[in-house]
This record gives C-alpha cells, structure tokens and sequence, in this order.
C-alpha cells in the first residue's frame, strides 16, 4: 500500500499557479467530512478544485494482524450505507485464501440476493432521502426543508415508497445477512445460514409492489432529470473513462464478473480483465492535501488515466441488462440521448433508478429459486496466501486485497472503494459546477449548495473512503494570491451561514 | 407492513449496548421483552430496539394504539422523566439518525397521522466505549420499570412529573 501521509510522487493534476483560495469545509448530507477548496486564477476564473480529505484513514493498518476470519465482520464498520458490499468483497477475496472458488451455488445464490438487496436499500437511500430533495424542491430551497422530511411533508407518496423501497431491500438483508446492517452470513468459503422458507414466502407476496414503486422510481427520476431547466442540462459535465465489472456478454453484472473499461467517447479500451489482475490495469497516486487516494490506469498515468465508477459508468459500459424491465429502462435512457454517452453528474441518479429496479428483478429472480433455502453452503480447498475480491457496490467498483499468514493473521490489506475510484472525477465535476455558477468573489449559498449537488449525485458517503473521526464546521476561505484570507463564511448544521468567524486550521496556504 | 396486522402497542428503545448508560434503552427493551411473554396477551406488544433512530422506524409507528419511546438522556435531575411527544417539523432529521419529534413528524406525514407518543428519558451520565452501565443508571432503570409496567397495563399517569435539568 502506498503511504497516504507522505507528499504524493505521482501528481493527478498539475499544480496551480498563485491565485485565490476558496474553501468550503465541510460538505453537508454526505455521511464523512470533506472539504472543498477552490483554486482561483488571477482572473478571477476557477482554476482548480480539490476535494480534500484529511482525516486519518487507518483501515488498511488497524486490519493487519488479525484473524482472517474476523475480517468480513470487521470491514463492514467502514461504511453505515454500504456494510454489505464490504462485507461481501471481503468474503469473495477470502474465499481464495481457504481454496473455495467457486463457493457452493446455494452459498452463492445467497450471497448474490443480500447484494441486491444492498443495492435496492442503498440506491433508495441515496436517491430518496439525500438527492430528491434537492430535485423535487429545488436546489435553492430552504435548507430547514430540504431533506426527506421536506419530501415527506410535500411528497407523501414518493416518500413512502421510498422509504418502503428502502425498507424491502433491508429486509433482504436480515433474512440473509442475519440484520439489516452488520450481519454475519457470509463467511470466508461461503455462508453459515440459509434463508428461512417463512422469510423467503413474505418477501415473495411484497414483489409485485415494490417492482410497481421501482417503475415509478425510474420514471420520476427520469421525469426530473429531463426536466431540469436548460441551465442544469449539463450541470458538472465531465468526460470520463468508465471503470466496472462486467457479466458475460458485457450484461450489466454486480456481484461478480470481469473488469471492462470504455473510454469516454464510447471505445471498449480494456475487456476481460480478471479481477485479481486489477494491479496491472490501474494504480494509485497521492497528494499532499488528502488522504484518499487517486486510482489512475497505468496505461495513462496519473494525469489522465482516471476514470469514473458507479451507476451512470455501469450502465453505459455494459452492453445490455439481463432483466428485461430495467433492460428497457436502459434502453429509453440511450434513446433519450441519441446514442451519445452521458457524462452530465445528474444523470447518476436516473441510472441509479434503473439499477434500482433491476435490483427488484434480481431479487425476484433469486426469491424464487429453491437453492437459497439450503444445500452446502460452505466450501474449502487449497490454501493461497492471498485473494482479491471486486464487487459493485452501490456506488461504484470496490476492491479489497488480503494477504494472510501461515498464523493465519492478515499480513497485508488494500482497499479500494468507490469513493476513492471517483476522487479526481468528483474533482472535476466539482470545478465545471464551481466555473459555471461562481460569480465573482461572492460565496452564496446556492453556490454552496450546487457544489454539494456534484458531490452527492457520486457518493453520499465519504466516511468508506477516510474513515473521519469528528467533525469540521462547514466554513469557506477566501484568500488572495499571497495567502491572505480576504473573506470567510461558516455554515452550522443548522444551515445558517455566519461571516467573519476564524478560518478552520486547515484552510491555511496551500 | 399492513397497519391492521400489528400489535396495539409499541416499544421501541434504542442506545448502544457497548456504551455505558447508552445501554438503558436496550436493556429495558429486554425487559419488556419478558415481561411480555410472561404477563401480557400474545400480540398485545410489540418490543424493538436498535442503535439510534431511523426514517424507516416510522413505518414501525403506523396503526399503534400507543407508543413508547424509551432512550438514555442526559442532564436528567430525576431518575426518569416522561412526557407526551409531539410531532414537530424542525427537530434534527438525517439519514442515520433523527430526533423522536422528528420521527412523529415523518409518521404523520406519511400516513396522516402519528400515533399518541409517549417519551421516556432515563437518567444516563457515562457513555464510555466498552464500559457497562453504572450503578446509578441500573437503579434508575429499576424505577423506570415501574412506571413502564404501568404504561403496558394502561394504568400509568400521562406524567408521572415533569423533567427537570441538572443544573451546569
């Protein structure tokens, strides 16, 4: 593993020239702390955008040296929205060290429906308590309302299906996880319980709604993307490669299958890449001013080879999808595009919908099969000193690596998650939205907001990817060409923004 | 999820069973959990507890007769206090937790209405990781019980007092 705390050898973007400062710290209704800093030119014109993550990231080292079987357990605590496509990475990585590939099919039809659960729970969360509000009431709303209440007081129906939506794909968890957040099923070599006939015929009688609720889903989302104002068409347009896993064929697959990256325009660039061989197709790079780490394809480098990950990468880099509802649902979102590839961040969500409802379709698919009730669940072979494991998670590509003793101790551990993947994009997206809405030297609200708008349509989460210990006040610096602050405001949780209070210690000179 | 297939009453607790006095609410949950199935009809109570409260525990609240919400609180002068709760628009509300005013809120705006709400605060004052509960707050949950045993036979006053603050 690289060292995050030393100065970064391999810059993913070039430094800036001396210019004015602008930093917002930390960003609202992402779960973890980041702060955004705004490089201005001498112009005035935003020259570049950092997305610094400075808290200590002390997963990696605090899972070396324990039991290996403690491990899928341990990472789940790395992410409160996502425990299960940790704990599932993990597990898949692990299956190798115990010589268990493949697992039994009843281990892995098991494994497979706590996944889709995972991802209806979380693209639920995601779309309906932290994105809808900002798209159903309006970017410039009040802060007071703009969150799931605001949709529940003003969208009562929306909000309940979202929060049932959600509440289905939890209860795919428990009944195969053990809990909705934090199970223990999946062990190293397969599962250690079955999912329970009674369990399995409730969640069955609910499938007819929820597909019904996850249609609708995907027509509000589509509903709202279309129709933003001409203004917001290309809100944080960024062009990017496109990183995930692919199934045979190029379907859409999520839990397990082979690396494919498609270059920006469209170009299928690499293909059928075997997860364990990740390290040859992509590395990472540090900076000095953030601890999350900046994954770039070796055959780029670090200044052009990053990518993005998550739902509007996966669905434009598969080929099709293997569920015929959201297949026509994919369909409808290239034909609303002519074809062209999509790279507008809102769009995320519109894919993330559609996800969503091939997720309901999975679920169905594996509800019905009678291998999930029991069988062998457990497998074990050959021991190997390490293992990869790659998964979709909600938000994009994760990777964990292990190496293990002959103690059996975890002697080596690098993760990579989604958050991390998306770094120098959401860098990016964050600079198109700041050059386009920043007017002068002037710090709005509305332009806080649109930042966060950005940050959110990727990843609500950044606490998966640094692992943050406390909180930062939200304050943003002003400061000229020679460090001097000229303006500074700081927004409580409350929303309320105050001027004029002391800088937060790390918004000093870069 | 049908509102009519639920028992009548609700107690839901939460607080971290790893923290100290965090582990009131979890442990009264335990409590009711046996009384229950000792003294009280089958179906009549329904016991959940959880870390902290979310959105979807508002789904839980639907088509109640009653409902207790118990949770360690600070800064209590008494053992325990209690009070109805009211739905109310502005208390703290996020994606992994949320105020129990909050709650109530979210229930009535998605079905119309939230259920009579009845919040018990017990006298909580360490929260050490890893640490159990002290002395002082156990006794303090014996006293709560009293009154929670009332409140499953529907024979406890609305407010048994008011609750008042130490004072900084």
């Amino acid at each position: 593993m690289t060292d995050p705390t030393q100065p970064g050898s391999s810059p993913a973007t070039a430094p800036p020239a001396p210019g004015r400062r602008i930093v917002i710290d930390p960003v609202t209704r992402v779960e973890g702390h980041g702060k955004v800093t705004l490089l201005l030119d001498a112009d005035g014109r935003v020259q570049q955008a950092r997305l610094h993550i400075v808290e200590l990231r002390g997963f990696e080292q605090f899972i070396v040296g324990r039991p290996y079987w403690e491990v899928p357990v341990l990472v789940q605590r790395l992410c409160g929205i996502c425990p299960v496509s940790h704990h599932l990475a993990a597990c898949k990585a692990l299956d190798r060290v115990v010589g268990a590939v493949p697992v039994p099919v009843a281990a892995e039809r098991i494994r497979r429906l706590m996944h889709y659960g995972q991802i209806v729970q979380s693209h639920a969360l995601h779309f309906f308590y932290l994105a809808s509000p900002d798209l159903l009431l309006g970017f410039d709303a009040d802060v007071a309302q703009r969150h799931i209440g605001g949709v529940a007081a003003a969208y009562p129906d929306v909000a309940r299906q979202g929060v049932l939506l959600r509440k289905f794909g939890q209860e795919v968890i428990r009944i195969t996880a053990g809990k909705r957040v934090h199970g223990t099923g999946s062990v190293p070599g397969g599962m250690n319980r079955a999912v329970g006939r009674d369990d399995r015929d409730a969640l069955r009688a609910q499938v007819p709604q929820m597909l019904d609720w996850a249609e609708a889903a995907v027509d509000l989302a589509e509903r709202l993307i279309c129709g933003l104002p001409p203004a917001y068409a290309h809100f944080g347009d960024t062009p990017a490669a496109m990183l995930s896993l692919v199934g045979p064929r190029g379907a859409l697959e999520l839990y397990d299958g082979t690396l494919r990256v498609r270059e920006a325009d469209g170009r299928i660039a690499d293909d059928g890449w075997s997860d364990w061989r990740y390290r040859d197709l992509i590395d990472e790079a540090v900076q000095p001013w953030s601890y999350m780490k900046f994954p770039y394809r070796r055959a780029l480098g670090p200044d052009a080879g990053w990518y993005r990950v998550g739902p509007l990468a996966r669905l434009q880099n598969c080929d099709h999808i293997p569920t015929p509802r959201a297949e026509a649902r994919r369909q409808a979102f290239v034909a609303a595009h002519d074809g062209r590839l999509v790279h507008a961040v809102l769009a995320t969500h519109w894919a993330r919908m559609i996800e969503l409802l091939h997720g309901v379709e999975v679920v169905a698919q594996l509800l019905d099969d009678p291998a999930i009730l029991g069988g062998p669940l457990q497998a074990s072979g050959p021991r190997q000193r390490g293992g990869v494991g790659v998964i979709e998670a909600p938000r994009g590509t994760l990777i964990h690596e292990y190496e293990v003793g002959d103690d059996d101790l975890i002697a080596r551990c690098n993760l990579i998650v989604s958050t991390t993947h998306n770094n120098q994009a959401m860098n990016e997206a964050v600079r198109a939205v700041a050059r386009q809405y920043l007017d002068g030297q002037t710090l709005t609200e509305p332009l806080l907001n649109h930042i966060e708008v950005a940050i959110r349509a990727y990843d609500p989460c950044l606490s998966c990817a640094t692992h943050a210990l406390g909180q930062m006040p939200l304050s943003v610096t002003l400061r000229d060409a020679r460090g001097a602050v000229l303006d500074h405001v700081r927004r409580d949780p409350s929303g309320a923004l105050h001027r004029g209070a002391t800088p937060h210690p790390a918004d000093g000179p870069a | 999820m049908s509102a009519d297939a639920v028992p009548p009453l609700l107690v839901l607790a939460w607080g971290n069973p790893s923290r100290g006095d965090d582990a009131l609410g979890p442990l009264l949950a335990e409590r009711v959990q046996a009384y229950a199935a000792r003294h009280l009809p089958p179906g009549r109570v329904e016991v959940l507890t959880d870390f902290q409260l979310h959105i979807e525990h508002a789904l839980d609240l639907c088509g109640r007769q009653r409902v207790l919400l118990a949770d360690a609180e600070c800064g209590l002068a008494q053992p325990f206090a209690v009070r109805p709760l009211q739905p109310a628009r502005g208390a703290a509300l996020g994606s992994h937790a949320l105020a129990p005013a909050a709650l109530l809120q979210v229930c009535g705006d998605l079905y119309g209405q939230a259920p009579p709400t009845t919040l018990l605060g017990i006298r909580a004052r360490q929260f050490q990781l890893g640490a159990p509960p002290s002395a002082q707050a156990l006794a303090d949950l014996a006293s709560a019980w009293r009154w929670v045993r009332a409140w499953l036979r529907g024979t406890a006053p609305a407010c048994p007092e008011p609750p008042t603050r130490v004072q900084a």
